[in-house]
Parts: C-alpha cells; structure tokens; sequence
C-alpha cells in the first residue's frame, strides 16, 4: 500500500525535507556572531571533514508512513477527532447497555400496581426516556433499535462493497462484459433509488432480510461505477503491462496491483452507506415497509414517534430522532474527513 | 445533432421498454394475497380462480404484458383494485399531477434561487466563516435523514408560527412549509456542487490569466468562473423539475397533499397492486426522460460537448 503512495509523495517530501534542513542550519548558526561567539565555538567545526567512499554512498529516506500519514491528518481535524470517540463510545454503550445492571428488557410492557398499563409516561427518574404508547421502557427500546439499525446498516455496507467491488473489478477489468454492465447500469441507474427500495419490498415480505436485499440491490451500484473508472485508469499502467508480461495470474493482479489503490475510497463508501442505509430504514418504515412493529429499531421508533408529534408526549419523537442525526451526521462527517486524509496530497 | 438526439432517444426508449416489462414481471412474482386481500384462506378455490380471472390475471404472464402494452397504447394504465374500485388510474391521476406539478416548481424556483447563490457565496469565501457555516449546513441536509428533519420542521414551525400543519389546496398560506422542506435537499445539493464546480474553476489556467490582466474579482467570478461552472448544473436541471413535479413521497405524504407522491404511498400501505405498477413506471419513466432531456440540454448549451458521442478512454 504505501509503496504505491510513496512515488506521489516522494517529490513533495523531498522538497520539504531540503527546505528543513536549511532551516536547521540557518538556525544552528546565525550569521552576526561577535569575535567572541566565533572563539567560543567548537573547534571541530572549522577541521576538514575527510573523504569517505562509505558516507558517501548514503542514501537518505524519510520515514514515511500512508497510515501513519492518513491518521495524523485525521487526528488533525478537531471536529471529526471529537466525533470518532463520541461515535466509538454510542457504539461501545449500545453492546454493553443490556448486561448494565437495572437495565430493563425492550419488549417487557410495564404496568401500575393497580394494572393499568404504564402509558406515554414523560421521562423521570424511574424511565429515563419515558415509556411508549404501549408501555414499553423507551430508553431500552432507544439502545435495542440502535443496535438493530446498526447491525441492518453493518450488513448492508459489507454486502455493498463485496457486491460493489466485484462487479467494479470485473466492469472494469473484462471487456467482454463491459457493455452488458454498463446497460445493466444504466438501466438500475435510471429509475429513482427509492422506487427501487419501495418495489423491492413491497413484493417481498416485510423484514430484517427484505430490507437488506432491497437496500443491497441499490447500494452497490455507486461502489461499482467508482471501481469501474478507476481500473479503467490505472489497469494499462507499465507495471501492471509488467506483471502481465510476467504472467501473473489476473486474479493476483487484481488483488494485489489494482486493489490497494481504491482502500480509501471503500473506506469512504462503507461510512457513507451507514447514514444512508439508516435514512431508508426509516423512510421505508414510513411507507409501511419496514420491519415488523415489535422489534424495536430506529426507524420503527421514529415512526411511533411521529404519531405522537402533536400531543405532549413528543419526547417519544424526540429521543430517536436525535440518535439517528447524531449517528448518521457522525459517520458522514468521519468519512468524508477519512477521505480527505487519505489523499496523499494531504498528507506534507 | 438531430442524429445524436435520436440516438440518444433511442436508447432512452429501449431502456424505458426494459423497465416497463422488468418491473410488470417482478410484480407478478407477488404472493397471492398481494392480489386479493389478506382474507385469501377463507375464499374458496373456484371464488380465487373467478376472480383473479376477473382481472385478467389467470393468463399466463407474457399474454398479460402484451395485454398491459396494448392498454398503455391506448393511453390505459388499467383500473385501481382497492384505493378507488373500479376507477380508471389515468382519472385518478390526472388531479393529482396538477398539484404536484404546482408545488414542485415553485419548490424548484425557491431551491434554485437560493442553493445557487449560496455555493456561489461559499466558493468565493472558499475557507472563511461563510464557507464553512454554509458546508455545516450543506452536510446537515445531506446526512441526517430528511425524514427526521421534515418532522421537525413541520412539528416546530407548525407551534413557532401558527402556519397550518395540513396541506389545503384553497388556502396558499398552508402550501409555504411542504415547498420548504421540497426545496431544502435540493437547496443543499445544488449548493454543494455550484460550490465543487466553482471552486474546480477558480484553480483553472484562465482564471489565473484573466486575474493576471488585472480583471476585478468580481468579473472574474461572474464572467468567468459562475458561467463555466454553471455548465454542468443544466444537466441535472430538467430531471430534478420533473421529480419535483412527481412530488417529494415523504413530504406529501405528512402534510397530506394530495399529489402524487402521497399517492403512491396510499396506494402501498392499502395493496392497491394496478396501482402501485402505475405510479411506478409513471416514477421510473420520469427518471429516464428527465436524463435524456438533460443530455440534451447540456449539448445545446455547452458548445464544447462533442456530438458524436463520447470517446471511450480505454
């Protein structure tokens, strides 16, 4: 990997490393000395250095790193450093919330002593979020229905980029079948992403798998048009004409020439399904497509919220709804700062 | 020219003719009770057979699609099953277009007019605090899901200002927030991109050359670089004019305006199966011709576009 960035970087590296040096040595020795500074100098300074095949044959490296690099520029950004932890905490929480002690079950409905149930109860000290039109501890449904919106949104990010990745390098890599792909692009392309998510889950049942394929027949076409243009472009560079003339096998030239150069930018597209994928769970739970009402998840509880928009119970729409934005504008936000970083450009 | 725009229709047809017969065969693959209703196991056999041959769906499906393009000839999308029984689709729509189609472009005026000053403004103050107040802006929009955000909009304005929370086709004041939340993702896409362009100009040979002659900023900017850049908006103008048109799904559906968009997620909610396939190809098509108008149009306004279609770099 950074061997490939190392080439770009070199130049610019070079330069600033000179620059450096010249300043060390400016600095090092100003040039208004007193008669007395120059006698309280060093002498070994003023002998002659003698000739040395060995130091002469020296080569001088700086010790660059990509990754290195690219977290360093990362780490630089004090916004997206602040929402990095604030996300990694969200997540760390979600996993753990449920072997918290004095954690209550998401489905368990609760009721008074004299057993009417415990209905659109604001928010207290005894149900932190207050409870929902049904009863049910909305705090333990807020952490539930984030775990299950970021394990669809997981899923579907992974499944994007195998699909995506494959396709791409195929599109890109085998002529034979660009044409058929890029009508099958085209055709995908054409029609609106959420006529494609609404038509898919309207003829499927309603479901955590529904959803995931309709979201997953959308997602991965971005992924393989980038992928596509990209080897288009470096796939006839001389060290890939190299390793074909030296017969690698395509599938190692694929893996190993050619993939390495696109890391950063599936980085970037995994973050950016995340948001993506969570704003469709929700609009699709909207549309009545979504996932059955009893598993808790972002966009079912967004969507219970909603109902209660208008009367004083609103904190039910409230809660969630800050989650989803926290996470969603975090991960969009981390991303895009990731793939600024990863620029090498960036990087001196 | 006139043989790059018919080429160019030719393929939109072929691939509107491919959707067409993919998305008919993939509705056709729904379970039995998409077509009558939950209560299917209560029906006898010979009561499912009268009636799925009622709707000419006992036929097997290349005879039905040939059936569906005969009808679409004629103008013909068939009739609604659930959501008006017996109605024709096309009667049903037609009101419906109107009002979207108002909505939709005075949403458009109002995103154009402001999203793109706003990526104007934000290039030239490319780095300081109007650059940046508008790309916190602009990323808002973008990543935080609009169907949280429509709801606060319509939850907050409708409590701050006493607007109607309702859409009402009679009172004009009740149509200010659905254009609102309409323009305010299209507000911050052509923001961000009039800002991408802009910004892809200002670092090009002949804006240096021009500053160099000691061109003031301004002319530069208008002349130069806001022309050039605005190139490459036209092509998406005609496709968003008519998916505004379509009418935002989200926003119709929570100000209940009774458009298009509300339309369709009426329809899928009630299993409404006719017309759900209508509105879908009606949705699908608009995308396809909405391309194609903007390939055209950024031929006609870009010179520099070569007619003979493009060059694969390989």
């Amino acid at each position: 990997m950074s061997l490939f960035r190392k080439g770009a970087v070199m130049e610019k590296a070079s330069e600033g490393m000179a620059d450096q040096l010249e300043k060390a040595l400016r600095d090092s020795l100003p040039d208004d000395l007193t008669p007395e500074q120059v006698a309280a100098l060093d002498p070994s300074r003023f002998e002659m250095a003698e000739y040395d095949d060995t130091l002469a044959e020296k080569t001088g490296y700086s010790s660059y790193s990509y990754w290195r690099s690219t977290f360093r520029a990362f780490w630089n950004n004090r916004l997206a450093r602040f929402l990095l932890v604030a996300l990694l905490l969200l997540i760390a929480f979600t996993i753990i919330q449920p072997h918290l002690p004095g954690q209550r079950p998401p489905a368990q409905i609760y009721d008074f002593d004299d057993g009417s149930v415990m209905r659109n109860l604001p928010p207290s000290h005894d149900f932190w979020f207050g409870t929902n039109a049904v009863g049910q501890d909305l705090w333990a449904r807020v952490w539930s229905g984030t775990r299950t919106s970021l394990l669809i949104a997981l899923i579907v990010a992974i499944s994007d980029n195998v699909i995506g990745i494959t396709i791409g390098i195929l599109w890109g890599y085998v002529r034979k079948l660009d044409a058929f792909l890029t009508e099958v692009y085209n055709i995908i392309d054409n029609i609106p992403r959420t006529i494609i998510l609404i038509l898919i889950s309207y003829i499927l049942r309603p479901g955590m798998a529904t959803m995931i394929i309709s979201m997953c027949c959308v997602g991965w076409l971005g992924m393989a048009r980038f992928i596509r243009n990209q080897i288009l472009m470096i796939r006839d560079r001389d060290y890939n004409l190299a390793s074909r003339c030296l017969g690698t096998s395509t599938g190692k030239i694929m893996i190993k020439n050619l993939l390495p150069y696109m890391v950063s930018v599936i980085m970037l597209q995994t973050a950016l399904a995340i948001p993506s994928v969570i704003s469709d769970e929700v609009f699709l739970t909207y549309c009545g497509l979504g996932m059955p009402k009893n598993i808790a998840s972002l966009g079912n509880l967004v969507e219970e919220g909603r109902k209660m928009m208008m009367t004083s119970s609103r904190y039910q729409l409230i809660f969630p709804a800050l989650v989803v934005t926290f996470i969603t504008v975090s991960f969009y936000l981390i991303g895009n700062t990731f793939a600024d970083a990863s620029d090498p450009r960036n990087h001196v | 020219m006139a043989k790059y725009i018919l080429k160019r229709f030719g393929a939109a047809l072929l691939s509107l003719f491919i959707i067409i017969t993919l998305i008919f065969c993939l509705l056709r693959l729904m379970p039995i009770e998409g077509y009558l209703g939950p209560n299917v196991d209560k029906l006898s056999e010979e009561v499912i057979a009268a009636k799925l041959a009622a709707k000419g769906l006992d036929k097997p499906v290349p005879v039905q699609l040939f059936n569906f393009y005969r009808n679409l000839a004629r103008g013909d999308l068939g009739k609604s099953w659930i959501y008006r029984e017996n109605v024709d689709i096309v009667k049903i729509i037609k009101p419906k277009i109107k009002i979207s189609a108002k909505l939709g472009a005075m949403a458009m005026g109002l995103s154009l007019l402001i999203g793109i000053p706003l990526g104007a403004v934000m290039a030239r103050s490319k780095g300081k605090w109007p650059d940046k107040l508008g790309t916190g802006f602009i990323v808002f929009l973008q990543a935080a899901p609009s169907a949280v955000y429509f709801l606060f909009i319509q939850m907050y304005a409708t409590k701050g200002t006493g607007l109607p929370m309702l859409y009402n086709d009679s009172k004009p004041i009740s149509w200010i927030l659905p254009i609102i939340s309409l323009a305010l993702p299209s507000i911050a896409n052509y923001g961000m991109w009039m800002r991408r362009y802009m910004v892809d100009q200002m670092n090009q040979d002949y804006v240096k050359l021009a500053r160099a002659k000691g061109v003031s900023n301004k002319a530069v900017m208008m002349k130069h670089v806001f022309r050039n850049a605005f190139v490459p908006m036209v092509q998406t103008i005609p496709s968003s004019l008519l998916f505004t048109i379509m009418g935002s799904l989200y926003v119709e559906s929570i100000y209940s305006v009774p458009g298009m968009g509300g339309l369709l997620i009426d329809v899928i909610q009630r299993q409404d199966n006719t017309m759900v396939q209508a509105l879908v190809l009606i949705f699908a098509s608009v995308g396809i011709i909405g391309l194609f108008l903007g390939d055209i149009l950024m031929v006609l306004v870009d010179p520099r576009i070569s007619l003979t279609g493009k060059e694969e770099s390989r």
